[in-house]
């Protein structure tokens, strides 16, 4: 039964990377055509626009979500490849543990780098975030 | 077309193994004269009456029906009645036990760890009236689209050539395998089946498909022409939706009740009476 929960969250989490990396492709490399994402001038990678993007709401849910679907997704793809060299009954469940817990470290972190990001925009004038 | 070479000695190169004996696995060389229209099978036939009595395999129908005679043939599972020497395009004939199972002697593979998890994943209809299934009062109504959502996996001989071309088998004891997930598939498919959550025990669990990989080896060595892996991939559907409780469970199919005022043509006699005691008449 847990298998048939993991792989349909592993699907899920997989339609969730192809939507929000499709979205990341359009906002890095079609910048001249969606100046929505990226209102100053010059690279998306420019200062000023990762202010007003790390402003969005939007785009720290976004970061967020995408970052819990890739590590979930990557993780259970990298237990599924491990398990597959039949290692011991015991090895196996400290491996789940191991990428439970180290999942959940790293997505805290990720998930409070994106807060504090998002805290930091906030109150960053729109003069100063054009600099 | 390119033109078949018709060979005029074959070459048999076969895996021997006798476990009993010191011997080592090991390969022997046999040559034949070509016959027209020689399988495998009659060359190993042939060896055994002319040269190596003690050589083992397993056959019976010689026609691809019976499923008993799958070994690993030129580097490929393949049923050795159902293998024309001339399809080989060589007249060296490699013959091995079917790989991914132990091997009981020569080519005789142990098939024992495909049929437990073939057992194991309920391979018969499951239905909810029981009186009804083994004292049915008619036939189970099923239409033409209903028949073909399982038709072509029914054709399951249960050789093994799946199992022995599938890489995850090879390197994973605790999967199913093609046949026993395809035979799965085959009855959850089928509308005059209810076993699905039966089933579910097995297939939700760490022996299901997931471990599948998508190869499609069992597929392309089928020499029945079943897609394994497509029924592998219909079942990790299946226990998606059924995971997201967006699986429809239709009843089973019903019973249909014996035709009235049909009239029999003339000509036609009666069906002969019952063998079985106690069996309903139709």
């Amino acid at each position: 039964m847990r298998d048939q929960r993991w792989w349909t969250w592993h699907i899920a989490a997989g339609a969730i990377i192809l939507v929000f990396l499709g979205l990341h492709m359009v906002i890095m490399h079609l910048d001249v055509i969606f100046r929505v994402f990226n209102p100053h001038p010059g690279h998306p990678i420019e200062w000023a626009n990762v202010v007003e993007r790390a402003k969005s709401g939007f785009f720290m849910v976004t970061y967020i979500v995408l970052l819990g679907a890739a590590l979930f997704h990557g993780l259970y793809g990298l237990r599924t490849i491990l398990f597959e060299l039949n290692p011991g009954a015991g090895l196996k469940k400290t491996l789940s543990l191991l990428f439970v817990v180290g999942g959940l470290a790293l997505f805290v972190f990720g998930a409070w780098a994106a807060w504090a990001s998002f805290q930091f925009a906030i109150t960053q004038p729109a003069a100063a975030a054009a600099l | 077309m390119a033109a078949t070479t018709i060979p005029t000695e074959v070459i048999f190169r076969i895996r021997r193994f006798e476990p009993l004996g010191n011997a080592e696995p090991h390969w022997e060389e046999y040559r034949l004269p070509y016959t027209a229209g020689m399988t495998v099978l009659d060359g190993l036939r042939r060896i055994k009456e002319t040269a190596s009595p003690a050589l083992a395999w397993r056959s019976s129908c010689r026609m691809g029906v019976c499923g008993s005679c799958g070994m690993f043939i030129n580097g490929r599972p393949r049923l050795a009645c159902n293998t024309q020497i001339t399809e080989l395009n060589t007249n060296l004939v490699l013959v091995a036990p079917l790989p991914n199972f132990n091997t009981v002697r020569d080519l005789v593979p142990d098939l024992m760890p495909m049929f437990d998890a073939h057992i194991a994943l309920h391979p018969h209809l499951l239905r909810d009236d029981v009186a009804e299934q083994y004292q049915p009062t008619g036939e189970f109504f099923q239409s033409s689209h209903e028949v073909e959502q399982y038709l072509q996996f029914s054709y399951c001989i249960k050789c093994g050539c799946c199992m022995a071309a599938c890489p995850t088998y090879a390197t994973d004891p605790t999967y199913s395998g093609p046949m026993p997930l395809g035979q799965g598939h085959r009855y959850n498919a089928d509308t005059r089946d209810g076993g699905f959550k039966t089933r579910k025990q097995q297939l939700a669990g760490e022996r299901g498909p997931w471990r599948c990989h998508y190869a499609g080896e069992c597929s392309r060595v089928c020499p029945k022409g079943v897609d394994p892996a497509k029924a592998i991939q219909l079942m990790k559907r299946e226990l998606v939706l059924d995971y997201l409780h967006l699986l429809k469970h239709g009843c089973p199919a019903k019973a249909m009740g014996k035709p009235t005022g049909a009239k029999r043509r003339d000509g036609i006699p009666d069906a002969p009476a019952r063998t079985i005691a106690g069996a309903p008449s139709l």
